[in-house]
């Protein structure tokens, strides 16, 4: 369970839902201690790529690498390899993944457990204390903000240290602070090696957070940036360019 | 092994201590198994009459009714939040998620049956509790085929949209064979003419059923879940 990975390749990969495609021939590569943009309008294909590299949707085309420890496929069985490429993904989608009527500490040490992790009571106060939770550590979830609930989300996703962190829309709902508290979160885990996939549409609040920028629409993946800057200006005049 | 064990030990008792702070699943069940006894001792019992071999039919009817209304609920609740998505992506056996389900079906049915059984019994005078040994095995091996079908059902329907017309239609084909021996085993047992050895042949039955539906279901969860 502690084999790990160096960088993330995804080659030609495409999804369809029946006769919808929703994504086509996708092609790039992230690597350790790096933050990957994932930028597009609503219903680009940005969740359905999250799920595939989090390795819950097969593609019907094409293949994701993680490093020497195998590709998405792998994952289906639960041999060593689908479970020690399981035990590297962190993923936090838009719908947080919470039980709201647990407590904060309640839903960390469950987590804690199912990913196997000794002295889960002694991990779920450090998540706490990262969260900035502690003294709402035995409230229901269901009595939190959105924020302090995206912040106790984001804990619960990073609580065993996985060496890819997926994210969806992680600002929703967060004040100022919390968003610089998670950006610099971020850039933390980058310094550690942590390989981050980002989808947003919140472009003020990532500028100058990426080191690269894939974007995308209808599936397709319409340009690469590496280490953007002025993002707004380059999404827009690439979404007007691909619509002309 | 252990592993296997210990994450199906941690999702049951999450499970429990979700049921039992929110008793949302609990109070739904034993309201609507509890209402469809009453509904056909109103109609059918009168002048304090039940009719005959009613009762049977009626406390299986009530059981499946009941559990196709907590399957749909206890999946729902995986899904409001993408609660399953965070299950799924552990690194731990999946068919385990799939056992700790199974497990909390079951428990809960069994508990409903313990207090459909005595109203039955009372409604529709039956000597449900003349040989309990056996009312106990035909319940619980019945209880056990229904449950394992339906909640592979359930987790495979819970991101559908219309998985609430979806549940049923897909259940019940599959576990007629298990109604009906329920029913024949339970007949036969407040049949005063009935043989035990044809409540054994039911039983036995039953038992088969479950060994079938709880392998499939085990070895086709992880597949069915992942895409």
């Amino acid at each position: 369970m502690t084999q790990n990975f160096d960088q993330v390749t995804v080659s030609d990969v495409s999804r369809h839902f029946g006769r919808r495609r929703a994504l086509s021939n996708l092609s790039f590569r992230c690597e350790t201690g790096s933050i990957l943009g994932l930028l597009g309008p609503n219903g680009a294909g940005k969740s359905t790529l999250l799920a595939i590299l989090a390795t819950l949707l097969r593609p019907t085309s094409g293949a994701v690498q993680y490093g020497s420890l195998g590709t998405v496929h792998d994952t289906q069985s639960t041999g060593v390899n689908g479970l020690a490429l399981r035990a590297q993904i962190g993923f936090l989608t838009h719908d947080l993944g919470l039980y709201t009527e647990l407590t904060a500490r309640e839903n960390l040490e469950f987590f804690a457990g199912i990913y196997g992790m000794e002295n889960v009571a002694a991990v779920a106060e450090g998540a706490l204390s990262h969260a900035d939770l502690l003294k709402r550590a035995d409230d229901p979830v269901a009595s939190f903000s959105r924020g302090m609930r995206q912040r106790i989300a984001l804990e619960r996703v990073l609580i065993h240290g996985p060496q890819l962190l997926l994210l969806d829309e992680p600002f929703t709902g967060l004040d100022d602070q919390s968003v610089a508290t998670l950006i610099a979160r971020l850039l933390d885990l980058r310094t550690k090696g942590t390989i981050t996939v980002l989808a947003t549409h919140d472009l003020e609040m990532v500028e100058g957070l990426f080191d690269q920028a894939v974007l995308i629409r209808d599936g397709r993946m319409l340009e690469t940036m590496i280490r953007p800057k002025s993002l707004r200006s380059l999404y827009q005049s690439t979404i007007k360019r691909e619509s002309q | 092994m252990r592993s296997f064990f210990r994450v199906v030990w941690l999702v049951l008792r999450k499970d429990m201590t979700v049921e039992v702070r929110s008793f949302e699943i609990i109070s739904t069940t034993l309201f609507f198994a509890v209402s469809v006894v009453l509904f056909f001792a109103f109609a059918l019992v009168k002048e304090g009459q039940p009719p005959g071999d009613a009762a049977a039919g009626i406390l299986w009817i009530a059981i499946a009714f009941a559990g196709t209304l907590a399957l749909g609920r206890t999946f729902e609740r995986e899904g409001k939040s993408e609660t399953l998505r965070a299950l799924l992506l552990a690194p731990c056996d999946r068919p385990a998620i799939y056992v700790a389900k199974l497990l909390g079906m079951i428990g809960l049915l069994i508990g409903a049956e313990l207090i459909l059984v005595p109203l039955v019994a009372l409604f529709f005078q039956a000597q449900l509790l003349a040989h309990p040994f056996w009312l106990g095995a035909l319940l619980v091996s019945g209880t056990l085929g229904y449950a394992a079908v339906g909640t592979l059902f359930a987790a495979m329907l819970v991101r559908a949209r219309s998985r609430d017309v979806l549940l049923p239609i897909l259940l019940y084909p599959i576990t007629i064979p298990v109604i009906i021996a329920g029913v024949r085993g339970t007949a036969t047992l407040l049949d005063p003419a009935g043989e035990m050895a044809m409540v054994r042949f039911w039983t036995m039955l039953l038992v088969a059923f479950d060994a079938v539906f709880v392998a499939l279901a085990l070895w086709t969860f992880e597949t069915l879940m992942t895409d």
